[in-house]
């Protein structure tokens, strides 16, 4: 008897949790780094709040780390934490790749992207579907955090680093300028905080997604048993745990 | 309002495991391997720029029309001292910079030696820790050129900043190493877009120090000294908020 392919590869259960600590210690101590100078600009410099485009609120001192405004302390978790998170978002791009996980479940085709796609993911409940397959907005929804949100994250994070700026300064143009780059440092952050309130709210709702992202579950765990071995598509081919 | 039960239930919830998070964060922080980590994540960010860019690699520099309309003052933005404010009011006619510490030649330059030495002019972006930038030319000699003139000796590895101002009531200092001392950008500015550097951006001596934060580019400067060892320096930290506050030395992120 062959074991039953776990639904999350051991490679996917990693980056999730590893990269769960990472983002919300960048998310808070972020929110400490924010309160240091509380105003967004376009462009290349910025430092009067009369030209700011948003004056951001003070984040209380529970949302942020530490505790109270410190920015020194707040910047060495926020530097020493983007490594796990960039690193492991390289991390989880190959091991998708290689393992088929990109080309199974977040690819999308056309057809995906029209309102009546939309609408009938919505009315479905993809979770308590059989066939544990990614309904079109699962897929446009992780597609763009994997390959918008995330690595947006990354290259403003490392745009506005001035010794790494020597480096790659075409970053900093196509970014628009430090300041942008500053800019959209902070909105892809949040995009990121919205993504993570839906991700929690829907998995609070169903404990057992949960349970299935630390021990695997099992992708044929609704199937009869007889359905298994199952056919795999070529790209499935490689190992689970690459 | 019937929800607000559950959602002050959800939000103090949200919060709990955030400040459970945030509690273990500062035991981490203050425990002994926290603070090792911190330092050796520093050595990795230099290393790191150095490699990807090269070690004399440049920062951006920027046209006239670029500069920012004026320019930020921060930290420390006048000099509470009498001899400072009598020859800021007259332009500086005896201040002195002194090059020494760790050389064979120590000097000893007036504001005119200083603009009869070959200048460098570069419109620079200047990024605040606290996240802010301003844009502006700054003028001034090389400093590997005074190094090379006062013979730095074997053995110096960091080059030390010293300054007429003090904040909370500490003299102000910074440090950098022989990589950015000798950077082609690093210049003892003495004037801002053309004119003398005003007192809020650190008259009448500035270093820059292009490729790190603000606080890296001491202002008011009297001296510069070459050292083996930044121990035994203020707290041994190798600068004023690095003393103060904690901030990293190297500045570079």
């Amino acid at each position: 008897m062959s074991v039953s392919k776990p639904k999350h590869a051991f490679s996917t259960r990693l980056w999730h949790w590893v990269n769960a600590v990472a983002i919300i210690i960048l998310f808070m101590s972020g929110l400490n780094i924010s309160n240091a100078h509380k105003y967004l600009y376009w462009g290349d410099y910025g430092f009067d709040p009369k030209d700011a485009w948003l004056a951001v609120i003070k984040f209380p001192g529970w949302a942020t780390i530490p505790q109270h405004y410190n920015l020194a302390v707040a910047r060495d978790w926020h530097v020493i934490m983007a490594w796990p998170f960039g690193v492991g978002l390289l991390f989880i791009w190959i091991a998708m790749l290689v393992n088929g996980h990109f080309f199974r479940d977040l690819i999308t085709a056309v057809r995906d992207w029209t309102p009546g796609a939309v609408i009938a993911s919505l009315k479905a409940h993809s979770g308590d579907k059989a066939d544990h397959s990614y309904n079109p907005v699962q897929r446009i929804l992780y597609g763009a955090v994997f390959g918008v949100l995330l690595p947006l994250m990354v290259f403003t994070g490392l745009a506005i680093s001035p010794g790494f700026e020597p480096a790659a300064p075409w970053l900093v143009d196509l970014l628009g300028g430090r300041q942008s780059a500053r800019s959209l440092h902070f909105i892809t952050a949040w995009a990121v905080f919205g993504f993570f309130v839906i991700h929690i709210v829907l998995a609070l709702a169903n404990w057992r997604l949960i349970a299935e992202m630390i021990t695997g579950g099992r992708r044929d765990a609704a199937a009869p048993p007889a359905s298994e071995p199952e056919p795999l598509p070529p790209l499935e081919g490689a190992p689970e745990h690459a | 309002m019937p929800e607000i039960g559950p959602k002050i239930g959800r939000r103090s919830l949200l919060a709990g495991m955030a400040a459970l998070g945030a509690g273990a964060c500062a035991k981490i922080s203050e425990s002994e391997t926290g603070q090792s980590l911190v330092k050796v994540a520093e050595g990795w960010h230099r290393a790191a720029h150095r490699t990807l860019a090269s070690r004399q690699a440049l920062a951006r520099e920027y046209a006239p029309d670029e500069r920012s309309p004026t320019f930020k003052g921060n930290g420390s933005v006048s000099v509470d001292d009498g001899f400072y404010q009598q020859q800021l009011a007259s332009g500086f006619p005896d201040w002195k910079l002194e090059v020494r510490g760790l050389v064979e030649k120590p000097l000893t330059l007036t504001m005119a030696d200083l603009r009869a030495l070959p200048q460098r002019s570069q419109i620079t972006r200047h990024d605040c820790v606290e996240g802010w930038s301003a844009i502006g030319e700054w003028t001034g000699p090389q400093l590997s050129g005074l190094l090379d003139a006062a013979k730095v000796k074997e053995g110096a590895n960091f080059i030390l900043f010293r300054c007429a101002d003090t904040l909370y009531g500490r003299v102000y200092y910074e440090s950098i190493d022989m990589v950015d001392a000798y950077h082609p950008q690093t210049i003892i500015a003495h004037a801002l877009n053309g004119e003398p550097i005003p007192e809020k951006n650190g008259a009448p001596l500035r270093m820059r120090i292009e490729r790190q934060l603000g606080y890296k580019h001491a202002k008011y400067l009297t001296a510069i000294e070459a050292v083996a060892s930044l121990d035994g320096i203020g707290d041994g930290r190798g600068g004023f908020w690095e003393d103060v506050a904690g901030y990293q030395w190297y500045a570079g992120m």
